[in-house]
């Protein structure tokens, strides 16, 4: 019999006005007691709801059962053979919209905490397992991967797990995409992405950083080198910026350059060359993760006021509804309804201020979601130091610029087919560089099944 | 890894590094530029080729000790390893076909315009080149810029070599006497500033190369947005190079200042570089 408590087991986590002070992770994940106790909450039904919620189609009920008989390594292997970062997905999905969104403890109460018991399940084998003997048998063939993060490492792992010799170009000195410049230490320890392409570079996954592809190699000169097929998961890493006077002023940053200084090149350790400047106060537009990450990272560096600046209202924000809780409590101040006009600066064109205009929400737009409007006249000014934009990212254009027969749509995103392959034969793509700026899991979603489709081009040659 | 294959000293603040990179070699084309970093815990900063070779696999960076990454990179010797190189990054110059063209390198830049001069020269453009630094003890590549240039001016501020003056002195009175198609500067942000005013009122295409902050150098981090004829543009993807006449450059020189003070501070730890 299920244990009926109606609220999932509580996760421990830093206290917030000690965690907004450093990078550790906040949250510090169930101890074994606590993970049997969150999976017995599991009704193991027959319809499985969950699973349908799952992008890499986890059997959610099979590795929670295991749990709760306190078979952690049984459960590993469960969730291992179709995902293959669980102990990244287990801390970012959005599970509220996927599993958890579906599960039927959630229509009375709240669902299972199916994150927090992947996570923990990762986690429990990254610290005790043992590695799992994988027998791979090499078909001979070669594929490239290009781009190293959820998307690619995704593909690769698939690919490399069915026998084929795999190379992942990598543009930056380190894998893992946006899982190492993007989202922050104190989220996704960077340890544990290392780990997870550890675990890649054992199946016999070869990892080639610095590798600019449009520009060091093109896809036309892979192909040449003997590569039978090319995933591209080139993400999306082009900032947005508003347009708005004063953007270029000195203390206004694209969230991508803020948090790829802190994640990536460490600019808040001591001993780290890369330079990031100390604000007192700083304004972050925009209402999604990457929101959140760069604001509470501005925190984090001692920043006294950290503003939000959000165009429509918390309802419509899209960011992970954890993530949000987690900001408020770290006294992130959230400006709901307002979008700025333009950026302040001083006689040196410095940051000083932003002026907003409030908004109000009208009717729906094509998003479905309640468009905001201009309420004239409420102009107001936050005094600030910093601006970051966290307002989307689109697919980077250097592969299509350099590479004339791969089809882009009008929004720069490449175009694929029912089976994921591109415009160019063999070559097939998936991730953001498809479908703009998502989520790390529909990336990982997308390398899976261009791995399948890969694979069965390949073996009926 | 990438290994030093070998180094050279140019002048007290200048050091030429010749480092394999046979991925790079084989695709540079001048005006491109490669992200270095030095160590796990370096920073990543831009800097433009200066030759290239693809047989031996290797590229030429020419640096000047101005900040903390470029003292440690001075520093380094043969045989030692960068932990990254990568590129060839940024659109290789477009020089159209021109007949008769101005290179003009101010100080360390030098080591920017000779393969450009040289680039133009293997086209067959008439070449002259304008190589201006502040005093005779500082002058690099003088033979080299000779041998690809049908005329060379070296300009000195304090007379000590060459001409005495600015290298828009000389540029004004070839301008005068015509016949110039395109103009290419390569030197300190305000030396292309001036350049490009000078050569604006002739009608004579210029052309700059940037070198603004940057973290990626493909277009990620947007810390390289130059003002271009009144449009954002990224000088990592969309450049280095640019019009002279269009480029917004009192902002240039305001953004690349930004980090000065942390600058100054990581310049303290000098001991511990040289050391």
């Amino acid at each position: 019999m299920a244990d009926m408590t109606p609220e999932k087991t509580k996760m421990p986590e830093q206290e917030p006005t000690v965690r907004n002070k450093n990078f550790y992770e906040v949250s510090l994940g169930y101890t074994a007691e606590m993970a049997v106790k969150e999976a017995n909450r599991c009704l193991n039904c027959k319809n499985r709801p969950c699973v349908s919620g799952c992008p890499v189609n986890v059997q959610i009920p099979d590795f929670i059962a295991l749990v709760a008989k306190g078979d952690f390594e049984g459960a590993y292997n469960v969730i291992s053979k179709t995902n293959s970062l669980p102990a990244v997905c287990g801390r970012v999905c959005p599970q509220e919209l996927q599993c958890e969104g579906k599960c039927v403890r959630g229509i009375k109460a709240e669902s299972v905490g199916i994150g927090r018991l992947e996570r923990f399940v990762a986690d429990y084998h990254r610290e005790h397992g043992e590695d799992i003997k994988v027998d791979i048998k090499p078909n001979g063939k070669k594929v490239a991967v290009i781009g190293a993060g959820p998307a690619g490492l995704t593909c690769a792992g698939d690919l490399a797990r069915l026998g084929y010799s795999v190379t992942v170009f990598e543009a930056f000195h380190t894998a893992g995409g946006v899982l190492v410049y993007g989202i922050p230490e104190f989220r996704l320890p960077k340890k544990i992405v290392a780990s997870e392409v550890e675990g890649l570079k054992k199946l016999g996954v070869n990892i080639m950083t610095d590798m600019v592809i449009g520009k060091v190699l093109t896809v036309e000169e892979i192909k040449e080198m003997g590569f039978e097929a090319i995933f591209i998961g080139s993400g999306a890493g082009l900032p947005m910026f508003m347009g708005i006077e004063g953007e270029d002023a000195l203390g206004v940053y694209s969230a991508n350059e803020f948090l790829t200084r802190i994640n990536l090149m460490k600019a808040y350790l001591d001993g780290y060359d890369t330079p990031i400047k100390k604000t007192d106060s700083v304004a972050v537009v925009g209402g999604g993760n990457v929101a959140m990450d760069a604001s509470r990272c501005a925190k984090r560096l001692g920043a006294k006021h950290v503003y939000i600046i959000y165009r429509r209202s918390e309802a419509e924000m899209p960011a992970r509804r954890e993530e949000v809780l987690h900001a408020k409590e770290e006294e992130i101040e959230f400006r709901f309804l307002c979008n700025p006009v333009r950026i302040l600066t001083d006689e040196n064109y410095r940051v000083t201020g932003i002026e907003c205009i409030k908004m109000q929400l009208g009717e729906p737009d094509a998003s479905g979601r309640r468009r905001p409007e201009k309420i004239e006249g409420s102009e107001f000014v936050i005094d600030v130091d910093s601006v970051i934009m966290a307002l989307g990212t689109s697919p980077n254009p250097l592969l299509p610029n350099t590479s004339k027969d791969l089809a882009v749509s009008p929004r720069g995103c490449i175009v694929v087919d029912e089976n994921m392959q591109t415009s160019i034969e063999n070559v097939y793509a998936g991730g953001d560089s498809v479908s703009g700026a998502a989520t790390v899991i529909s990336a990982m979603g997308a390398g899976k099944r261009a791995a399948a489709a890969i694979d069965e081009k390949l073996s009926k040659k | 890894m990438f290994k030093i294959a070998d180094k050279k000293v140019l002048n007290s603040a200048v050091t030429s590094l010749t480092v394999e990179a046979p991925f790079i070699a084989k695709k540079a084309k001048a005006g491109q530029f490669v992200i270095v970093r030095i160590d796990e815990k370096g920073e990543r900063i831009p800097l433009t080729v200066s030759d290239f070779d693809p047989e031996t696999g290797t590229v030429t960076l020419v640096i000047q000790a101005v900040g903390f990454t470029t003292k440690k990179l001075s520093a380094m010797n043969k045989g030692d390893f960068l932990a990254d190189v990568v590129g060839p990054l940024g659109l290789p110059t477009e020089f159209g076909s021109p007949k008769k063209a101005i290179v003009i390198g101010g100080g360390v830049g030098c080591a920017i315009a000779y393969p450009q001069a040289k680039a133009l020269h293997n086209m067959g453009a008439d070449v002259t080149v304008i190589a201006g630094f502040r005093s005779k003890d500082i002058v690099i590549l003088e033979e080299e810029m000779k041998a690809v240039s049908d005329r060379l001016f070296i300009t000195t501020d304090d007379g000590s070599y060459g001409e005495k003056g600015l290298v828009t002195d000389v540029l004004r009175r070839l301008l005068d006497d015509g016949g110039y198609d395109l103009v290419i500067a390569i030197g300190p942000v305000i030396m292309m500033k001036f350049v490009s005013l000078t050569s604006k009122p002739y009608g004579v295409k210029t052309l700059v190369s940037l070198n603004p902050i940057m973290i990626d150098g493909t277009g990620m981090c947007g810390g390289c947005r130059v003002r271009v004829g009144g449009e954002t543009k990224f000088a990592c993807v969309d450049g280095p190079d640019f019009d002279g006449h269009l480029v917004d450059f009192d902002e240039l020189m305001r953004r690349n200042s930004l980090f000065r003070e942390e600058e100054a501070h990581a310049c303290r730890l000098e001991e511990k570089v040289n050391g």
